[in-house]
């Protein structure tokens, strides 16, 4: 089954008669489109197309609602997934004919793999599956969907609804492993992980040493890895006080010493380490340390400005004049 | 090691270098009358946008005169609900906030806000307004941080920002703040640059931008210049996305706001954003190469006046925050928080 709309309409649409033939369609006078256009000008879009939208346009003034209503929106969503006034009219004589809503759920399942980035028919879908109850089927659906597009800003919205509405959490950091390790810059991925802990057990010092092993070991097998560091950045700042014991200064020292001075040729993926680095410094309120952590940051600053980072020169230097030796 | 970041090679041998205004006028104008196209019916669920986007981007080329303005107003006028108070962005749809606050927009530019009924304005935003402070899009309840922005830019323009709960809104808003500095579209989303437009948008039109401390605004404003990609000079609006020029505006927008635009490398991203010009009809892509439209052409010439490579004379000053021309924003004496 092709993706575009066009094709769409001519396998499955062309068959059918138009409505102007039918029958059961004679007593309906068609309402034309106004678009207060000269009416010389015809809109000659596909004839298809203008004549269902002519029949949607007169079935919703007299607000109809019936079985052959409900086909008749059945194919203007689907030659026009976006128009949100169709399926606002589709839902509101699906309720009124007490429609199968499991059927509607494999409509719009099929509606959402051939448009994925479209509002409508995720909100379509989560209405739908609000008024049925029926979640059981859910999870396996989105991830169906972010197996083509991991990271589907509409299906992982759906998700995280769904997950907090029905507390599905149970396999869900299990399921970001998962997709961490088929791609580990999935962005969206590293943001659910996110929103799970801070929805179920919080950011406790144990789950944030846990997320710290977790987040340590993708940094170092992929060190540029914008996602991973602000991770590391979100859950850092949950630390408490007292366990104040340097184990992220380490973590980053460590690399800096073994890995980002002995890789001359390659250096620019530590960029978000030296990043990462100057924060801390910053941070540190340690007074003895205060002049050598300047030195540092300007340091840092100035490899990141001049080699490893320097088309965003002009970042580095702001930092290197706020935080650095003056 | 994992995959190299994302991003695309551009042949600049093949791009244009030059602004082609004169095409990009008339790809604008000509757009607005190829009804007999199968993309003109089905854009009709956004058409009162595409209208906006054509008006401010011709305008900003001096070139508002190039269109009808009768046409637009009467079309304008038949896409008011009056029972609602909103506007649908074509006649026989529903209204939404997104397609009213574009009409405003228009009204506001074509000096005919006395078309308005206010009243009738307000109300119909205001009971989009929601417990939490966020609002639905539309009666069907989509909630979402641009519909906060359409909301609040709608009062803003006709003067009438107390009739919501601002207190309320703006909590709303920094729920959807998240761990990396950027806001989302409802609280737990994931960061992404045209909702923090429309968060950072908001909050400046209602002057509350100190609700940001100065590390959260710092961290955000490197979030921001981290969407400049290193090969392309172009700007992704999330980690590991393809550029795209309508980032052009999200994030060049965002960073202005944040009184840190210099943080993007001009010279590279404005390369970008002229190599996406398409040089036979005119119009901008969201990246070279590619077929260009009204969205990605608006958001490539205002995220060059932003950019402030052109003369005024070129391209006008365009509001950050409204997206409209400065000059509009001037006339009207609106306010609104810059840092």
């Amino acid at each position: 089954m092709s993706n575009s709309d066009s094709d769409n309409e001519s396998d499955s649409l062309s068959n059918q008669l138009e409505f102007s033939h039918r029958p059961e369609w004679s007593d309906v006078v068609p309402i034309e489109q106004d678009d207060g256009l000269n009416p010389v000008v015809r809109i000659a879009y596909s004839d298809r197309f203008r004549e269902t939208f002519d029949y949607i346009r007169a079935c919703m003034k007299t607000n109809e609602m019936s079985e052959r209503t409900l086909d008749l929106t059945k194919t203007a969503c689907q030659l026009n997934p976006a128009n949100y006034t169709v399926w606002y009219y589709r839902r509101k004589i699906l309720y009124h004919l007490k429609s199968d809503l499991n059927e509607e759920l494999a409509f719009i399942g099929q509606m959402i793999k051939e448009n994925p980035k479209n509002y409508q028919v995720w909100e379509h879908r989560r209405l739908i599956v609000e008024r049925s109850g029926h979640t059981s089927n859910e999870l396996s659906f989105i991830a169906s969907i972010l197996q083509n597009d991991s990271k589907n800003y509409h299906a992982w919205q759906y998700r995280q609804w769904l997950l907090k509405t029905y507390s599905l959490w149970s396999n869900e950091l299990n399921y970001i492993d998962q997709l961490l390790q088929e791609d580990i810059r999935n962005n969206s991925a590293w943001n659910q992980r996110y929103f799970v802990i801070a929805h179920t057990t919080g950011f406790k010092d144990d789950i944030i040493e846990r997320e710290l092993d977790y987040v340590e070991k993708h940094i170092q097998s992929c060190p540029d890895n914008e996602s991973s560091w602000n991770y590391l950045r979100g859950i850092a700042r949950f630390r408490s006080i007292n366990l104040n014991d340097q184990r992220i200064w380490n973590f980053c020292q460590n690399l800096y010493e073994n890995h980002f001075q002995k890789d001359d040729f390659n250096n620019r993926q530590w960029r978000f380490l030296l990043g990462y680095m100057i924060e801390l410094l910053i941070d540190d309120d340690r007074d003895e340390k205060r002049e050598e952590n300047k030195r540092m940051i300007t340091d840092l600053c100035e490899k990141l400005a001049l080699q490893i980072d320097s088309i965003r020169k002009k970042y580095w230097r702001y930092i290197q004049e706020q935080y650095g030796t003056k | 090691m994992g995959t190299p970041q994302r991003d695309i090679t551009i042949d600049t041998s093949k791009v244009p270098k030059d602004l082609l205004i004169e095409k990009h006028c008339a790809f604008l104008t000509g757009y607005g009358h190829s009804h007999n196209t199968y993309e003109y019916g089905t854009t009709d669920y956004l058409r009162m946008s595409g209208i906006y986007w054509l008006c401010t981007c011709l305008d900003l080329l001096h070139s508002l005169k190039l269109i009808d303005q009768e046409y637009i107003i009467d079309y304008i006028q038949k896409c008011y609900d009056k029972n609602s108070g909103g506007y649908s962005p074509c006649p026989n749809h529903d209204p939404h906030l997104l397609y009213t606050l574009s009409a405003v927009q228009i009204l506001v530019q074509l000096n005919r806000i006395d078309l308005i009924d206010k009243q009738n304005l307000c109300s119909y935003i205001k009971q989009l307004q929601q417990d939490d402070g966020s609002f639905m899009g539309d009666q069907w309840g989509e909630i979402d941080t641009r519909f906060s922005f359409c909301a609040i830019a709608c009062l803003k323009l006709i003067d009438s920002l107390d009739v919501i709960d601002i207190d309320r809104a703006t909590n709303f808003i920094m729920n959807c703040l998240n761990f990396d500095g950027g806001f989302g579209c409802i609280p737990g989303a994931e960061s992404h640059a045209g909702q923090i437009y429309c968060c950072l948008g908001f909050l400046s039109l209602v002057q509350r931008l100190d609700n940001l401390d100065l590390s959260t605004r710092n961290m955000l404003g490197w979030w921001l210049c981290e969407r400049q990609l290193d090969k392309s000079g172009g700007l992704n609006g999330r980690p590991e996305k393809l550029p795209d020029v309508c980032y052009s505006w999200w994030v060049l927008a965002s960073l202005k706001i944040l009184g840190k635009i210099q943080w993007i490398n001009s010279e590279k991203l404005s390369k970008f954003i002229l190599a996406s010009q398409d040089d036979e009809t005119g119009g901008c892509a969201d990246r070279p190469g590619n077929i260009p439209d009204p969205f990605h052409t608006l958001f490539g010439i205002t995220g060059l006046s932003l950019l402030n490579i052109y003369d005024e004379n070129i391209i006008k000053k365009v509001n950050p925050v409204l997206c409209m021309p400065e000059y509009i924003i001037q006339k009207m004496g609106i306010k609104m928080q810059l840092l």
